[in-house]
């Protein structure tokens, strides 16, 4: 993309006055779908990650040195990612950025560990910001992989702990498509319920194939039908539009708890019918209260990318954390930079944050919003928009979870 | 009896050795000459994937070029073979059974056979019908398969496929292919392999065969052949190649996923295979290098890099329908005529014009390109301020469009004057 | 009980749905033999159409305007590329519709942005029919089925009532004789095609804003049509007809039924916990018609109603 390009220019002219000062550039890749049907949902975080440097450039830069995100094309397809993997090292990336697909960044978090093992002294870290399968910070951790989302049980922990607090929430009915981390979200949801709220009824627990349904119709009036009060989902793309598309047509009324509502387009194919519909978990919403820097963030970010809104709100939280690990290590190279990484805390907008040394999962508070057309800040250019729910602020211990990870570490 | 002498058609000698010998020592050539180059490690990764893609896309013409079987899911042969090949290095690693001598380097065997019992398998039913049916028949089952990847945990390893390691059992050659150039032998060694034996293949009675089928099935019955057995044999065959692709990857990516078995790589197998030209035996070759450079490379110059591939598939369909060696064969065919200064006038002219209509396009896809996303960045190509308000860049786009069109328009009335 | 009534109601206006999308592709594919991988994206240019034209005027305008726009960009399809590939072949053509696919694709996201767009079913159908077991009929839905239908009887009349109709039939079969009896046949392919297009395009136009309008949307209808096609018959209206029903009823019922492999086959020792036995019959839905396109190829080459076999 020559737009990465273009906005590297952009930025190190409106510092053109420090740029001289730089002592060099840390060079990070952002290997995401940036074409094709996944392009938007990479493109947004893309952009995140182009904002976060250019403030970081503006402000001194890391250590004196000049932060340079470039994107890396990989299609949403494993094998291609390990193709652009190898370009991005090859053009001196020493720090990769990926969330797309828990297929991918299971083949990145492989690639990178045996690249490091097979390339010691050309070591890479990779900074994970949306894949959410529970395993990469369990049993297949790894000291060369950092997750600034929170995983999926965290996020249904989240979820849980919302439902554990509504005593008209009785019974409740799972969708998921029919793979891995759908069949990981409804046994976790299983398990949590059962130990929080023994009481409530599961009463579906629906599989899909993924992304192969059209019309979800059926699934709704069965879920209507089935007289539940809540339902949750961890449905991403497609399958999360159409199953609250067809929720809102067909008149269902209680609230859909999900991982990724706050996709772009979902609250604007639904317009009205989302409200008190639509629920979604995250580390953090623009309507929360913040300080003026945050809010002039999340205007700044809109007028420059008018097609995206502020979501990737992790990505600004892990730009930060790397800058402070790099100032703490007194260096960016990326085994001192990861070790001072271990444990550590930042002061974000919406709380703190800290990363966990024995998996590298950030630990954040969580919050669950929904829909309403009382905000501050709207999405998909329409009035609508996310806010806080009652007691729908998690804290940090809440949602933490125990890892069963054993990272071997390197000298 | 007359004394008119029969002349001899079988060819010479000296052909012989210039049209079969020649090209494999030149491959070998070119394949040992590159690591002398000492080149990136992008570029083999690239060159990695090519190997792959022209052993997958000369399969595929097995059954489409030769065969003329249009097929919607030759991938799930390549991603069975390969799978089996990353179960069978996950066995190597753990020395089940005799697997624990077994080299990862012979890998690629144990795709072919995955591969091969596939093709065997469904192409039983699939294969007793030609044309449409096959092609759909094709399609249905791969969604089958693809939908299966996700229920079938232990083979399929879900979303996250199966992974492996390829530095373990006993190693070849002196090759432990942990680094990247040792593994670039690895793929050159199987690339060689597969591309010999598919042309190997084209040589058997079954390969002429396969190609009297696909002309006319009727008059292959008459001679006393099966058509639908002629198939399924072709078939099993492609598939096993295509499984011998699959195991290649494998190797190299040490990580199988479902997606290897969608749609959307049978459609690119498709797409090489026609783009190369599939009536030569090295179309598919030409197709899959430069398809493969294209997917991994452009998107770093443009995010519009789909539309521009649609663009070529188009353009090659309309004007070039015997794809890019169909080209290259008949610039060398008219260079080598008579009439070789008129020719090579005409060729470059239409060259000239296309290259200019190919300018005019790009700025017209760059420019939209930015002024729909709005982020107010600017194409500018050789400092050049090409913005969608500049008059300029309107002007650059007419003026080449125009000029490019203009020119193939005389180079063909040249050509049909000519005639 | 209620699992059926839903299951029938939905099968039917999913179908009917289906039926809107695969019509076009029958005519074409069985009159020209292009297997057009491009039909799905003039469904979905036929959404877009349908958003920008109610935008600025109405949608009961843009229901009779867009669809004759999808129409006319498919004749010129027809006229300018799919006539000069017709010569080398039907790869070439499927070849051709492939390219063209992606082209549609990349220019619907520049034109209209890469994301969804916010296309809406109109205030006056916007509301529920009637109400069974708790859940609400949408008005939108039945509307879909009286438009389907009456396509399907507009169609019918044109092609075996009228002389037109007549015409398209003996081209579809004698294209030679056709034209030596002074019709333009080419005219007739390009007209073929053109109004091939327009159904799916009024497709586009109904479900596109039921389901999403973005720029996936085509690629996700994509192979489903050829499914419906196939399993019709080839040249059969009336058998993409009971097909779109069929497939429709086959997978809205399918997902109401929850019994597992292991409930059904567990007499013979399949254990619910086998990876076999774990397999629903509903999560089984979406892919049933693909098993049925196989089998149905496998044993009835000639689709459920077709005149002759692919």
């Amino acid at each position: 993309m020559t737009f990465r390009k273009t906005a590297i220019l952009a930025a190190a002219t409106s510092v053109m006055a420090m740029s001289a000062a730089y002592a060099d550039t840390v060079k990070m890749a952002f290997i995401d779908p940036l074409s094709g049907p996944m392009g938007p949902s990479g493109e947004a975080a893309y952009t995140s990650f182009i904002l976060a440097a250019e403030h970081i450039n503006a402000n001194g830069g890391v250590n004196g040195n000049e932060i340079e995100v470039t994107g890396y094309d990989n299609k949403i397809n494993p094998k291609e990612s390990l193709v652009q993997l190898q370009k991005a090292i090859d053009d001196g990336a020493r720090y990769i950025f990926q969330g797309n697909g828990s297929s991918v960044a299971a083949a990145l978090i492989e690639a990178v560990n045996k690249h490091n093992a097979r390339n010691p002294g050309e070591e890479v870290i990779f900074f994970n910001y949306a894949a959410v399968t529970p395993a990469f910070t369990n049993e297949l951790c790894s000291f060369w992989h950092f997750r600034f989302d929170a995983h999926a049980d965290m996020k249904m922990a989240a979820i849980t702990d919302w439902i554990a607090k509504r005593d008209d929430i009785k019974s409740v009915y799972l969708i998921g498509q029919d793979y891995v981390f759908g069949q990981a979200v409804a046994s976790a949801a299983e398990e949590q319920l059962k130990e929080k709220r023994p009481d409530i009824e599961i009463v579906g627990n629906e599989l899909h194939p993924l992304a192969k349904v059209k019309d979800f119709t059926p699934y709704i009036q069965k879920i209507i039908s089935s007289g539940a009060d809540a339902v949750i989902t961890g449905n991403w793309g497609a399958d999360m539009q159409l199953l609250m598309k067809a929720a809102a047509e067909n008149g269902s009324d209680v609230p859909y708890l999900t991982f990724y509502g706050g996709s772009k387009g979902a609250v604007s194919s639904l317009g009205e019918g989302g409200v008190g519909l639509l629920y979604q978990v995250t580390e953090g919403i623009t309507n929360l209260d913040a300080d003026d820097e945050q809010y002039a963030l999340i205007e700044e970010y809109k007028e420059r990318f008018p097609d995206y809104d502020y979501y990737y709100h992790r990505a600004f939280n892990a730009m930060e954390m790397f800058v402070k690990a790099a100032e703490e290590a007194g260096s960016v190279d990326p085994i001192p930079v990861a070790k001072a990484m271990e444990g550590l805390t930042i002061d974000h907008a919406y709380g703190q944050a800290t990363m966990r040394a024995e998996d590298h999962q950030m630990q954040q508070p969580l919050f669950i919003s929904t829909v309403s057309d009382d905000v501050k800040y709207g999405v998909d250019n329409i009035e609508l928009g996310w806010a806080l729910v009652e007691g729908g602020t998690i804290d940090m211990a809440s949602a933490e979870q125990p890892t069963t990870c054993e990272m071997e570490r390197p000298e | 009896m007359t004394d008119t002498t029969v002349q001899d058609l079988a060819p010479s000698s000296a052909q012989k050795f210039r049209q079969r010998t020649l090209p494999f020592l030149i491959l070998a050539a070119i394949l040992v000459a590159i690591p002398m180059t000492g080149p990136s490690r992008t570029f083999y990764t690239i060159a990695h994937q090519m190997g792959i893609n022209v052993v997958f896309a000369l399969s595929y013409n097995m059954i489409l070029g030769k065969g003329g079987l249009l097929s919607f899911g030759h991938a799930v042969y390549f991603g069975l073979g390969g799978y089996l090949a990353v179960h069978a290095m996950g066995w190597i690693e753990e020395e089940a059974g005799l697997w624990g001598a077994f080299p990862v380097f012979f890998l690629p065997i144990v795709g072919f056979a995955g591969g091969a019992l596939a093709g065997a398998i469904i192409g039983w039913p699939s294969t007793r019908k030609a044309g449409t049916t096959f092609a759909m028949i094709s399609l249905g089952v791969a969604e089958l398969i693809f939908a299966a990847a996700f229920m079938f945990d232990s083979f399929f390893g879900g979303e996250q496929g199966i992974s492996g390691d390829r530095m373990n059992g006993t190693q070849m050659f002196g090759l432990s292919l942990g680094p990247i150039d040792d593994v670039y032998w690895f793929i050159a060694f199987w690339m060689f392999v597969g591309i010999l034996g598919m042309w190997a293949f084209t040589r058997t009675p079954l390969g002429r065969l396969s190609e009297a089928t696909r002309d006319n099935a009727q008059r292959v019955q008459f001679i006393g052949y099966n058509p639908q057995k002629v198939r399924y044999l072709v078939f099993i065959f492609a598939g096993g190649f295509a499984g011998l692709a699959g195991g290649m990857a494998a190797v190299n990516y040490e990580i199988f996923t479902p997606d290897a078995l969608s749609l959307v790589p049978s459609g690119f197998v498709l797409i090489m295979a026609y783009v190369g030209g599939i009536a030569y035996f090295v179309g598919p070759i030409m197709g899959a290098i430069l398809l493969t450079y294209m997917q991994s490379m452009l998107s770093d110059f443009t995010e519009a890099w789909l539309l521009y591939l649609g663009m070529l598939f188009i353009v090659i369909v309309m004007f070039a329908p015997r794809g890019l060696a169909g080209i290259v064969f008949g610039f060398l065919d008219g260079f080598r005529s008579d009439d070789r200064g008129a020719f090579l006038k005409s060729w470059f002219t239409t060259l000239a014009g296309g290259f200019l209509m190919l300018i005019g396009l790009i700025i017209l896809v760059e420019v939209s390109v930015r002024w729909s996303n709005g982020y107010g960045e600017v194409y500018e190509p050789f400092g050049m301020h090409l913005s969608h308000t500049n008059p300029l860049t309107w002007i650059l786009f007419l003026v080449a469009t125009v000029a490019g069109i203009a020119l193939t328009y005389f180079a063909n009335r040249d050509k049909e004057g000519a005639a | 009980m209620e699992t059926l009534v839903f299951g029938l109601l939905n099968g039917v206006s999913y179908g009917l749905l289906l039926f809107m999308l695969s019509s076009g592709l029958t005519l074409i594919f069985s009159m020209m033999g292009v297997l057009n991988f491009a039909h799905a994206s003039f469904y979905m240019l036929g959404a877009y159409f349908a958003f920008t034209l109610s935008g600025i005027s109405s949608f009961w305008i843009a229901l009779f305007i867009a669809p004759v726009l999808v129409g006319l960009v498919g004749a010129v399809v027809e006229r300018y590329g799919l006539r000069k590939v017709h010569a080398n072949g039907h790869v070439a053509e499927l070849l051709f519709t492939f390219g063209l696919a992606y082209l549609i694709e990349e220019v619907v996201k520049i034109v209209y942005g890469k994301t969804a767009v916010d296309y809406k079913i109109p205030d006056l159908l916007n509301f529920a029919a009637f109400q069974v077991y708790g859940a609400s009929f949408p008005a939108y839905r039945l509307f879909i089925i009286v438009i389907a239908v009456g396509m399907l009887i507009g169609l019918w009349y044109l092609l075996k009532r009228t002389r037109a109709g007549l015409i398209i039939q003996a081209a579809l079969t004698h294209p030679h004789m056709v034209g030596h009896l002074g019709h333009n046949v080419p005219l007739i392919f390009m007209m073929v095609f053109g109004i091939g297009c327009a159904l799916a395009g009024l497709a586009g136009v109904m479900a596109g804003n039921i389901f999403v309008t973005d720029p996936a949307m085509a690629v996700q209808m994509g192979p489903i049509v050829f499914v419906v096609v196939v399993v019709g018959g080839i040249g059969s209206l009336e058998g993409a007809f009971v097909a779109s029903l069929v497939i429709g009823l086959l997978q809205n019922l399918a997902v109401g039924i929850n019994a597992s492999f292991a409930d059904i086959f567990g007499f013979i020792g399949l254990s619910e916990l086998s990876e076999v036995g774990r397999i629903s019959i509903s999560s089984l839905a979406p892919v049933l018609p693909f098993l049925l396109l196989v089998l149905i190829l496998i044993f009835r080459p000639q689709g459920l109603m077709g005149e002759k076999e692919l």
